[in-house]
């Protein structure tokens, strides 16, 4: 091949990989699509059943969700936390370990944020809000690192421990703003965070803040340090198969170590959006559940930071547009829980989605 | 069975197999990895259904469309890998499935246990059907899973492999019960591709290439190299030529070395020996005498709780795995895919698997760089003929000989001073098993200290310059392959003295 072939190779090269590797990810996102619009089938039989019609139900959840400005606005808002969740399960599950515990990483990152919020007065933005975020990022990630000791050197299975600190983050920062940080008044919440610890709003009237640049900045950079460095070569090896990660040289218990110090620190970061973008302070049970949701986030995205976001906005869209759906419908907003879990559960029933999509799967 | 053919995405896995077997015979199915005696078997068994066919249990046209059918009309399989579950008792497995009960509720597990024994020594396979399945030893558990296929009703007896996982005594165990069981009248398929065994044992024998009939032979009047031109369409290379070792230098030296096992008992024993350049030590040994804890301690897997470990005269004891490596210890272990391979990776994240962290695949440490991993792949590709459809395919779609090519090249283009060679041709055919040892021979040729561990009395005698016997952790000889026969070794390993 001469030199000049090898250019017009390469100038051909570039868009049809490209191609191919959207076509790659649009076939690797068919079960999940698939399982949403069986969830929504499904769904339209409930509510016939009960006696709404699933048209008008689904027609104003999706003008609710993405009609106007401040639909999409409120989506996004729903949405930004649970990047952050879905992002912190992916990166544990990736290194083999189930960091169940984003909920109580998010709430004590979201905690260490609002203290150095409130503590700093006249700092620059530019100082206070990285420190902000730093502090919550730490804190969930302490939140991570402690399971990821605890089973390095005693064997305490992560499911346990991170779940069990979940509720350690929960009651104790609910216990230091009802007494230590009580703000005056009723609500068990802080002050309010100083103005240069607060995070824009990027879509007034609503309460979409810079948080959800901070989380698609983390979503491409969880792809690029999973697929890109050393570390991230390491912790998937680890996760897919610890014993060749072993022999290839690989501290894997060093490596599992960090990843949940790394994915505790993305749920902090989360608490921390919430506190600096959306409420301007911390309020006891901030939170419905948004380290739950993560996780299903996580699968429903296909464990791949890209699917994350779209099905982080799909959650968004569904609790957005489901408040919408009963204003206007009288539907029970229970309808989006069940929803939601549906997607769920046709999600993590592939076989029934490769049943669905008649894929033949050649036995080995 | 009647031009059986079955296609998966890419490959003709059977093209118009016809296949018969008689009663009271014992049938050798004989290939290469990938030839398609599983696929066949399984195709009999109902597990999988042929594109076109068909199959024909005494002479009666059967449309076997489950295991369930295939049971009913009398056929059974033992596969290579086991389906018992490993807490429940050996009786309660047997009778898994037509559970013996009281007023059909009740499980009657003392009469199970009972019948079990009774249906055992009937067969002439001792079992003892109250211990848990977790306890036996591998061939006890096959003797089970034997038994299992057997109560069903089972007239035709498929066995997968069944020789691969067991050690010799255990070999001769076997091939006693399938002879009594071609004496109580039943059929037995027995799958290999051990030449060696297939004609010890069987009547006749069927040899299948790439899907492909070669053809059927009866035992009698074939040969060992017949046999083997059949299933390889070439002569197998049983000698190897070697350089001659010049002068003798020390690369690896094993001091006293003692560890322990996962329950805490010593494995080795102050275990010693040198390894020297250009020269292939082989260690022989019954599975089970400290090999696996041998590897680790080299490797630094495991912690050494005594003795020493020397590399070019470097203490090696206390270094991590990756120091090893980056020392020039290469490790080529016992089972690929559990040890030796991240399966869900491409052939190119595996083949930079231990030099992820290094130059030229890392900048500064920490930025893989894909551009040089990809054409180092490729390279390697080509230089050790890996088949396969592209450097990003995982390399659990690649067949066993292909996956050991993808460990050989990542291991053996290291530059290594030291290869650790565990049972590294096991599960691989003729022609993949030649590759490795070709390709270890040339290593030594060209200046590495190879130790080599293999159960496989042959590959050692073949392949060593010299022959360590291990024996309880320790070394119980060292002998000279020219100088020692099958029965000294065979007696070294079974803890015997010779003088």
């Amino acid at each position: 091949m001469t030199e000049g072939e090898e250019g017009i190779y390469r100038e051909n090269r570039l868009p049809s990989r490209l191609i191919a590797k959207l076509r790659s990810g649009l076939l690797r996102m068919l079960p999940q699509v698939v399982a949403v619009v069986a969830a929504f089938l499904v769904g339209a039989v409930v509510l016939v059943a009960t006696g709404y019609s699933p048209l008008d139900a689904y027609a104003t959840m999706l003008t609710g969700a993405f009609g106007d400005v401040y639909g999409i606005g409120q989506t996004l808002t729903q949405a930004t936390p649970i990047i952050f969740t879905a992002l912190a399960f992916l990166f544990s599950m990736k290194s083999g370990l189930f960091n169940i515990g984003a909920e109580g990483q998010l709430i004590i990152g979201g905690f260490a944020t609002a203290l150095v919020g409130i503590s700093f007065d006249g700092l620059p933005a530019l100082i206070h809000v990285p420190l902000a975020l730093l502090a919550g990022a730490l804190a969930g990630g302490a939140w991570g690192f402690i399971p990821a000791i605890l089973k390095a050197k005693l064997g305490a299975h992560e499911v346990i421990t991170t779940m069990m600190l979940s509720y350690v983050a929960t009651y104790l920062t609910s216990y230091m703003v009802n007494y230590p940080f009580k703000a005056p008044g009723w609500v068990a919440q802080t002050v309010p965070l100083a103005p240069s610890a607060q995070l824009p709003r990027i879509l007034p009237p609503t309460q979409l803040s810079a948080s959800i640049i901070i989380a698609l900045i983390l979503a491409a950079l969880t792809y690029f340090i999973l697929q890109k460095t050393t570390f991230g070569y390491e912790v998937r090896a680890s996760g897919l198969n610890p014993l060749a990660a072993e022999n290839g040289g690989i501290n894997v218990k060093r490596t599992m170590i960090v990843a949940l110090f790394v994915s505790g620190a993305m749920a902090g970061l989360g608490g921390s959006g919430e506190v600096m973008g959306v409420h301007g302070r911390f309020i006891d049970g901030f939170s419905p559940g948004y380290g739950w949701d993560g996780l299903a986030v996580a699968l429903v995205g296909g464990l791949h930071p890209v699917g994350v976001v779209i099905a982080a906005v799909l959650f968004g869209a569904l609790r957005s547009g489901g408040m919408m759906m009963t204003r206007v419908t009288h539907v029970p907003l229970d309808i989006v829980i069940i929803l939601q879990s549906l997607v769920v559960v046709f999600v993590a029933a592939p076989t029934l989605i490769r049943y669905l999509l008649r894929w033949r799967e050649p036995k080995d | 069975m009647l031009g059986i053919t079955k296609t998966f995405p890419g490959v003709v896995a059977n093209d118009h197999l016809d296949f018969s077997a008689e009663k009271a015979e014992i049938h050798g199915l004989l290939g290469e990895n990938g030839a398609g005696k599983t696929v066949l078997m399984s195709i009999l068994y109902g597990l999988y259904r042929p594109d076109a066919g068909k199959i024909r249990v005494d002479g009666e046209e059967v449309h076997m469309d489950s295991p369930a059918t295939a049971i009913r009309h009398g056929i059974g399989m033992v596969h290579q890998h086991f389906m018992l579950v490993p807490s429940l008792t050996v009786a309660e497995n047997i009778v898994l499935g037509n559970e013996v009960t009281r007023s059909k509720v009740i499980l009657d597990t003392k009469r199970a246990s009972e019948e079990v024994r009774a249906f055992s020594e009937r067969c002439n396979l001792k079992v003892d059907p109250d211990a848990p399945v977790h306890v036996l030893t591998v061939g006890a558990q096959q003797r089970v899973e034997i038994i299992k296929a057997l109560y069903r009703g089972a007239e035709i007896l498929i066995l997968d492999e069944p020789t691969a996982i067991l050690i010799p005594q255990e070999v001769e165990e076997l091939m006693k019960a399938i002879r009594a069981l071609k004496a109580q009248g039943k059929t037995v398929i027995f799958i290999s591709h051990k030449l060696r065994e297939v004609l010890s044992i069987c009547d006749r024998i069927t040899v299948l290439k790439k899907g492909r009939l070669v053809g059927t032979v009866k035992t009698g009047e074939t040969s060992l190299p017949q046999l083997a031109t059949m299933m390889v369409d070439r002569q197998v290379l049983e000698t190897f030529d070697k350089k001659p070792v010049e002068g003798a230098v020390v690369v690896l030296r094993v001091e006293g070395v003692q560890v322990v096992n996962e329950r805490g008992l010593p494995a080795l024993k102050g275990i010693a020996f040198d390894v020297m350049a250009s020269e292939i030590l082989g260690i022989a040994g019954v599975e089970g005498n400290g090999q696996s804890e041998l590897v680790e301690a080299l490797t630094g897997l495991r912690r050494v709780k005594g003795g020493r470990i020397f590399l070019n005269q470097v203490d090696i004891t206390a270094a991590s795995p990756e120091q090893r490596i980056r020392l020039g210890v290469s490790h080529v272990p016992a089972d690929r895919n559990k040890e030796g391979l991240v399966p869900d990776f491409s052939v190119m994240e595996n083949l930079i698997l231990g030099s992820q962290g290094e130059e030229p695949f890392a900048k500064r440490h920490m930025i893989l760089d894909y551009g040089a991993a990809s054409s180092y792949a490729d390279g390697l590709i080509a230089d050790y003929s890996i088949s396969t459809p592209s450097k990003d395919t995982p390399v659990r779609n690649l067949s066993g000989g292909t996956q050991q090519r993808v460990v050989l090249a990542r291991e053996l283009s290291r530059h290594p001073k030291l290869i650790i060679a565990y049972q590294p041709t096991r599960g691989l055919d003729i022609g993949a098993t030649e590759y490795v040892r070709g390709k270890l021979v040339e290593m030594r040729d060209n200046g590495c200290a190879v130790l080599l561990i293999s159960a496989d009395l042959d590959e050692i005698r073949a392949l060593s310059d010299r022959i360590a016997v291990m024996f309880e952790g320790r070394i119980a000889a060292v002998r000279d392959p020219k100088e020692t026969n099958e029965e000294e070794l065979g007696l070294l390993m079974a803890g015997g003295k010779v003088d």
